[in-house]
């Protein structure tokens, strides 16, 4: 028998999804909202109280702009379509135009048909800052632990019991910052738990995890209800974080009230995703972290304690998603009540994979997540033709949306999950 | 550096992986540890490297008895150990990598890699290395990654380097380029112990050679020794390797496949276009080192595998897009590649998993009830049939050994009438008794004229059984060639090259240059004898 040559290889042309989606988006855009749109015009604000000078408002016509943008989210599709011919894929800045054409286009359709057509841009993008803190928090604390290979699923009782121990402590004492730091002691508290059962005695992470959420739950329900309603002026009054206004720049219109009118907390917030990003990738400790989450016997044959590691950034972790937690009854509520966490920390979960385990990316993911939610209490305000129902059903659909347009592409650290145990 | 090992025992329990072991390694020597799969050769060496406690015994390096209590001590005290499964973060560069551990940092602990990047290029030049120190491992081929290994251990100034199996994953020409570096290294002064069940490169490269069986040294020999006297010394008792086989009388063509390409979610081709031929009574052996298509391969004619495009046709009929039970029915005999995960169910009992595939017909079930004393008349005559070593049916399948399970997968698939009959990895682990038994079967089945495929990464097995050998590379076949193609053409159509390039080439290799390696004359029917596995 003679020796044959390389067989001719066939081309596989990539899939259908993203060409789908595209479609599917400019269809939805240039009918719904377009041709079935309002023809009455949407208002933007981008000016806030106190700002330097004054921006002009963004006015567009309903039904005209999005059919333009329907037009133009046609065009992209159709692009998709024969680029998928050439088997090339869609660029990812172009699938990001997209979606933030959408946002837009979808903007203008609800507030071309509610009752007000005026919103506040500039309040919208602020109030979406505050609302993603506490997320922004639990999911670098998901990031911390999951680098290192322990899943952390008890970020939301990490909130929870550090929003009660914030509120408790800083009604007693009268002090917010002492309330601050035995919030970031209470996140600590439940990553021992976590730290314990899933390095020590190698439970599943996922039940010790979930068993904390339920136990976090059921003690400071129960605290609630037998210390704290007893005597709310003594347990829960707690003193609030001051909101620091850093003169000048803070009357810069959109993105002053933004970056530079916040409380401690938020302040901390940005620096706390710079140094865990800088942490990861760009020190000794983050790589030796990166790689016991990655290859944990690797990094045991060099010498790195796999497990100590790994205990020491779930502990880390608490702490981080603690001081997360402080914000609710610190600066965003009044005073605790159950639940307050109100299931954040799992969204958290879902930003810290969004965001493909990197802190900023999760950060990016929770501001997305906090947009979401804000536009739903705006869009609540001012009186859409979409039922409120539905409004209070968008962060989670945007999550879902987000989570699982991943799939298939994310890819965490190996060993997450894993319990590491020397032979 | 010298380093004694002096009466090393480990135990896991009541079972002794080493016992009593002495070993010696000279200054800048090749010192081969020679035993089989499961002898105990990889315990020893985690025990050395402080992986493992020893259970008894002393450790001498330059004659100071010293104590490890984890790798890190190994390795400040001059160790370095290349793992059969790379020690490698494969989503790092090779600059973090070999950093990891042993960092080099400016102030606040932040990394310098640029320090390290100098040192890895260094060696890489020396040894001629060739290592790009920012490129991500995992998109490296598994030749240089074992380089990374030997730079990491290197870096930190290892004077005694363990290479564990560490030709288990290389072609044979990068098996050839590992020899040489060994043999600069030595050069160089650093003591080698190598770790091998492979009696060619043992020979072509050690200084002196010690066999271990069942944890125990047998004996040291010297590497001019026959590949007879090693195995026999390996195996602990005379075998009789060589197949003997009849040349093959192809029939029809009974296995078509046709374009198979198989796309996996993450949208990677891991199987590209691929059509060949099995004709009745002959073996194709699919040739290859590993991940470039195989167990795709294998899976998309079983039906586990989705497959994107392409058919499959078993004596005219249509496989593809059929369950898996009807390609079994149609006449499929399928030995996967990972006996325990997928040949076996290893809590079931050796009865039950010789009727995996055949519980529910005659004469083993009938409607919802099954014949237990058809299973286990089935099981007594399999046992019997197959040589399987226990002394219960009803014992778990995970008390046997390798090669027993093995045998017990193989009995079950042989036991229909089939139409075809693949086998991945036939041999793996098994031990040298074993697979002289299972090629024999084997051969049998082919000579009842049932079309065979055995997928291999063991070139001396495809060059042992094959009639023809279809090799694969990243996922397309790269030429259909002859059962007696030599060993070079072989590794270079495995590294990619064309069937007519390799043969071009191998002749001026031949003609031109002495092959790297002192090979013996004779070289190939030698192999066929004395290297098993």
């Amino acid at each position: 028998m003679t020796a044959s040559t390389l067989q001719p290889a066939i081309n596989v042309l990539p899939s259908k999804k993203t060409p789908i989606i595209l479609s599917a988006i400019a269809v939805i855009v240039f009918f719904c909202f377009g041709l079935l749109g309002n023809s009455d015009s949407a208002h933007f604000q981008l000016n806030s109280a106190g700002d330097a000078f004054k921006l002009p408002e963004l006015v567009f016509p309903g039904k005209a702009s999005n059919i333009v943008i329907g037009l133009l989210l046609i065009g992209l599709a159709v692009y998709s379509w024969l680029q998928r011919k050439k088997s090339k894929l869609v660029a990812t800045w172009m699938i990001a135009i997209a979606a933030v054409l959408f946002v837009l286009s979808f903007l203008i359709w609800v507030v071309s048909g509610a009752d007000i057509t005026t919103i506040s841009l500039a309040s919208l993008l602020a109030g979406a800052v505050v609302l993603a803190v506490p997320l922004v928090f639990g999911s670098l604390s998901g990031v911390l632990c999951e680098r290192a290979g322990v899943v952390n699923i008890a970020i939301e009782g990490q909130l929870l019991g550090g929003a009660f121990t914030a509120a408790l402590v800083s009604s007693l004492t009268k002090n917010a910052f002492a309330g601050l730091i035995a919030a970031g002691i209470a996140g600590a508290l439940v990553s021992l738990i976590l730290a314990l059962f899933s390095i020590k005695y190698v439970v599943n992470q996922i039940i010790v995890g979930v068993v904390l959420n339920v136990l976090v739950s059921g003690i400071t329900g129960f605290l609630f209800t037998t210390v704290m309603q007893e005597d709310p002026e003594l347990y829960n009054k707690p003193v609030h974080l001051p909101v620091i206004d850093i003169p000048g720049l803070s009357a810069i219109p959109v993105i002053g009230p933004i970056l530079f009118k916040q409380s401690v907390i938020g302040y901390l917030m940005y620096l706390a995703v710079f140094i865990v990003w800088f942490g990861l990738f760009k020190t000794k400790w983050g790589l030796r972290v990166r790689a016991v989450g990655e290859h944990p016997k690797a990094a045991d044959t060099l010498g790195i304690k796999v497990n100590r590691t790994r205990f020491w950034n779930v502990t880390l972790g608490g702490i981080v998603a603690g001081i997360g937690g402080s914000f609710f009854t610190l600066v965003a509520i009044d005073s605790f009540t159950k639940e307050i966490s109100g299931g954040r920390g799992f969204i958290a979960l879902a930003a810290v994979i969004f965001g493909r385990w990197n802190p900023i990316g999760a950060f990016l993911a929770a501001l997305l997540f906090g947009f979401a939610d804000n536009l739903q209490v705006i869009l609540t305000i001012i009186g859409t033709p979409v039922p409120s129902q539905f409004m209070a059903m968008m962060p989670y659909l945007v999550t879902i949306f987000a989570v699982a347009g991943l799939v298939g592409r994310s890819r965490g650290p190996a060993a997450a999950g894993e319990p590491y145990v020397k032979e | 550096m010298k380093l004694e090992l002096r009466g090393i025992s480990k135990a896991f329990g009541s079972f002794y992986a080493n016992k009593n072991i002495d070993l010696m390694v000279d200054d800048a020597q090749i010192h081969c540890l020679l035993g089989e799969n499961g002898a105990g050769k990889s315990t020893l060496m985690n025990v050395l490297y402080g992986l493992y406690q020893p259970t008894e015994g002393e450790i001498l390096l330059d004659g100071k008895p010293v104590e490890f209590s984890g790798p890190g001590d190994a390795m400040a005290a001059g160790i370095g150990m290349v793992h059969q499964h790379f020690m490698l973060v494969p989503v790092f560069t090779v600059a973090e990598n070999i950093a990891l551990g042993a960092e080099t940092t400016k102030a606040g602990g932040v990394l310098d890699l640029q320090d390290t990047r100098k040192k890895i290029r260094e060696i890489s030049d020396r040894y001629s290395f060739d290592v790009d120190p920012d490129a991500i491992v995992e998109d490296l081929p598994v030749g240089v990654q074992q380089r990374v290994e030997i730079i990491k251990a290197l870096v930190r100034e290892a004077k005694i380097l363990i290479l564990d199996e560490p030709t288990a994953v290389l072609t044979p020409q990068e098996t050839d380029e590992l020899l040489e570096i060994m043999r600069q290294l030595k050069a160089n002064g650093t003591s080698i112990v190598f770790i091998s069940h492979k009696l060619r490169e043992v020979r072509a490269v050690s200084d002196v050679i010690t066999v271990i069986r069942r944890g125990e040294v047998i004996d040291s020999v010297s590497p001019e020794s026959s590949t007879t006297e090693l195995a026999n010394l390996m195996v602990g008792r005379a075998v009789e390797l060589n197949l003997n086989k009849a040349p093959a009388t192809p029939g029809d063509a009974v296995l078509q496949v046709k374009d198979l390409t198989v796309v996996d979610p993450a949208g990677t081709t891991t199987l590209n276009s691929v059509t060949f031929d099995i004709h009745e009574g002959e073996i194709l052996a699919v040739a290859g080192v590993q991940g470039n298509g195989q167990t795709e391969l294998t899976e998309a004619i079983l039906g586990t595998q989705p497959v994107t495009a392409g058919s499959v046709k078993l004596a005219g009929e249509e496989l593809v897009g059929k369950s898996v039970k009807q390609v079994l029915r149609s006449g499929l005999g399928f030995v996967p590649e990972d006996r325990s995960v997928h040949g076996l169910v290893t809590e079931f009992s050796i009865e039950e998993n010789l009727v995996l595939d055949l519980y529910d017909r005659a004469p083993f079930g009938k409607g919802i009830s099954m014949n237990l004393d058809a299973i286990k008349k089935n099981a007594t005559a399999q046992i019997k049939d197959f040589d399987v070593r226990t002394d219960n049916p009803l014992n778990p399948a995970s008390s046997l050994s390798g090669g027993n399970q093995q045998k017990v997968v193989m009995a079950r698939e042989l036991s229909r009438d089939l139409k075809l009959f693949i086998a991945s990895q036939p041999t793996r682990g098994v031990d040298v008794g074993s697979i002289e038994f299972l090629h024999r079967r084997i051969v049998a089945e082919r000579d009842k004229g049932t079309p065979v495929m055995i997928v291999s990464t063991e070139l001396d097995e495809v060059m042992e059984l094959a009639d023809r050998i279809a090799v694969l590379y990243k996922g397309r076949i790269n030429g259909i060639v002859p059962g007696n193609t030599s060993r070079e053409v072989l590794g270079l159509m495995m590294a990619g090259v064309s069937a007519e390039e390799a043969a071009e080439q191998a002749e001026f290799t031949k003609s031109d240059n002495e092959p790297v390696e002192a090979a013996p004359a004779g070289e190939r029917s030698e192999n066929q004898e004395g290297e098993g596995q």
